[in-house]
């Protein structure tokens, strides 16, 4: 199976294959709507500005070919900002458009609390989900952000809430997206990995 | 819900070797980098700190080779410093397979530093690290590994980093490192008071209440230690157990 990691140029791209290599799945960085349009299951990591992703996507013209891939089926893992870019939009960058798979907008998480969002919290669960499976309601996940997709939907199987209720896991069809980091959340995103991978195979 | 309160070992490096010393001086080895770092990743470490402190152009090559073993063992974030002066600098750091950069000497230098590298990689992955000493009434910000003095008031420089985007701030005692006697819970509680980010207190660590005070009294976001954890004078994993005990949250390794 060829997993394709979305190399964009900004995304923290080996953390998340050498992540996957633990687990023993091969991955192999994509970069043209080539690969894209070839691969067995699609993963675009992300950290940085919504801006810069959705800039990357659209200069190196992979939206078209991504949306494609997704609408044919092909498994899709979003994590951290690549789980925002599939909403319509972002107040961190408003004049951007998103990849609109999702209504609704990602904002800023309010500045009572702390920001960035950084470190270990915990989900609280919507709906079943297939990405969480086999692990217990109270682990914690490792979160680094200041935006966040706020509005739920069907798609919404777990939120994690500071300052307010936010989108941590999403799942629809062919479709998955963790606002957190698996491939920095220690056992717990191991197992999230794995539950993507089997989904893929 | 709460977010957990975050303890994190720091490797102070020098060449390829991790170093510990006493206020900055006196250093002596203190192991092998990538070996302790796999094994505060399986003890419930909750993000791990390397830092640079020969720094120097020469040994840039070694740091960012061991940059690159030390995240081979991780599954945790990692932050990486000492020497950063740059963009092109950080860049090559986080590009080694860091999460975040910690600046320090060259951002009191030039605090464009800040803005710039908020700008490119975000500010979640930019640690501003503070290395502050008692002076009468206030702490001042100490540069270049804690010899000079930068003349500049560490409350005010926190805010003002912080306002150029940095999006955490690293706040180490120099009167309290490496001497065991307990993290400074005042110049702690000023900084995270004063500041709309993450802080993480470092020096002075010794036993576990020195944490529980300095989660509570310090606001601390997260705490660092080296030497004890090196030494396991302290385990991370009963370390946890103690805060959880007490009501402090905590991810509680499996």
């Amino acid at each position: 199976m060829k997993i394709a990691l979305l190399d964009y140029g900004a995304g923290n791209v080996a953390s998340v294959e050498r992540a996957l290599q633990r687990l023993g799945a091969e991955s192999q960085r994509v970069a043209t709507p080539e690969c894209i349009a070839n691969a067995d299951a699609l993963v675009l990591p992300g950290v940085g500005h919504f801006e810069t992703l959705i800039r990357a996507l659209d200069d190196r013209k992979l939206r078209v070919p991504l949306l494609d891939a997704i609408s044919r089926g092909v498994p899709f893992l979003g994590i951290c900002l690549g789980l925002q870019a599939l909403y319509a939009a972002s107040d961190e960058a408003p004049a951007m458009v998103g990849l609109q798979l999702f209504p609704g907008g990602v904002r800023s998480l309010p500045a009572v609390v702390k920001l960035p969002h950084m470190g270990w919290n915990r989900l609280l669960m919507k709906n079943r989900s297939r990405l969480l499976e086999g692990l217990d309601a109270d682990v914690y996940f490792y979160f680094a952000h200041t935006y966040a997709a706020v509005e739920q939907g069907q798609e919404t199987v777990a939120v994690c809430n500071y300052g307010m209720e936010f989108v941590a896991v999403l799942e629809w069809e062919n479709i998955c997206a963790v606002q957190f980091h698996p491939e920095k959340s220690g056992e717990a995103g191991a197992q999230v990995l794995r539950n993507f991978l089997r989904l893929c195979a | 819900m709460s977010l957990a309160r975050r303890i994190i070992p720091c490797l102070d490096i020098d060449g390829d070797r991790v170093v510990k010393g006493v206020n900055f001086v006196g250093l002596r080895d203190a192991g092998v980098p990538a070996e302790l770092a796999a094994r505060y990743n399986s003890e419930g470490a909750d993000e791990l700190v390397v830092l640079d402190i020969a720094a120097s152009r020469d040994h840039r090559p070694t740091f960012l080779e061991t940059i690159r073993r030390v995240a081979a063992e991780l599954a945790i974030p990692l932050t990486a410093g000492g020497g950063i002066r740059s963009a092109e600098d950080a860049r090559a750091v986080l590009r080694a397979g860091a999460d975040k950069i910690t600046l320090n000497t060259a951002a009191v230098a030039r605090p464009e530093l800040i803005s710039e590298t908020s700008r490119e990689f975000g500010a979640q992955a930019v640690v501003l690290a503070i290395d502050a000493k008692r002076d009468g009434d206030q702490w001042v910000v100490m540069v270049r590994g804690g010899r000079d003095s930068a003349d500049l008031n560490a409350i005010a420089w926190a805010k003002h980093g912080v306002a150029l985007g940095a999006g955490e701030i690293l706040v180490t005692s120099m009167d309290r490192d490496g001497t065991k006697s307990g993290f400074d819970i005042a110049l702690t509680a000023a900084i995270s008071s004063a500041v709309s980010v993450p802080v993480i207190a470092s020096g002075g660590a010794k036993v576990p209440e020195h944490f529980k005070d300095i989660f509570t009294s310090g606001q601390a976001d997260a705490a660092l230690a080296a030497s004890i954890f090196h030494d396991r004078i302290q385990s991370i994993r009963e370390l946890k157990e103690f805060l959880s005990a007490r009501g402090i949250p905590v991810r509680l390794p499996c």
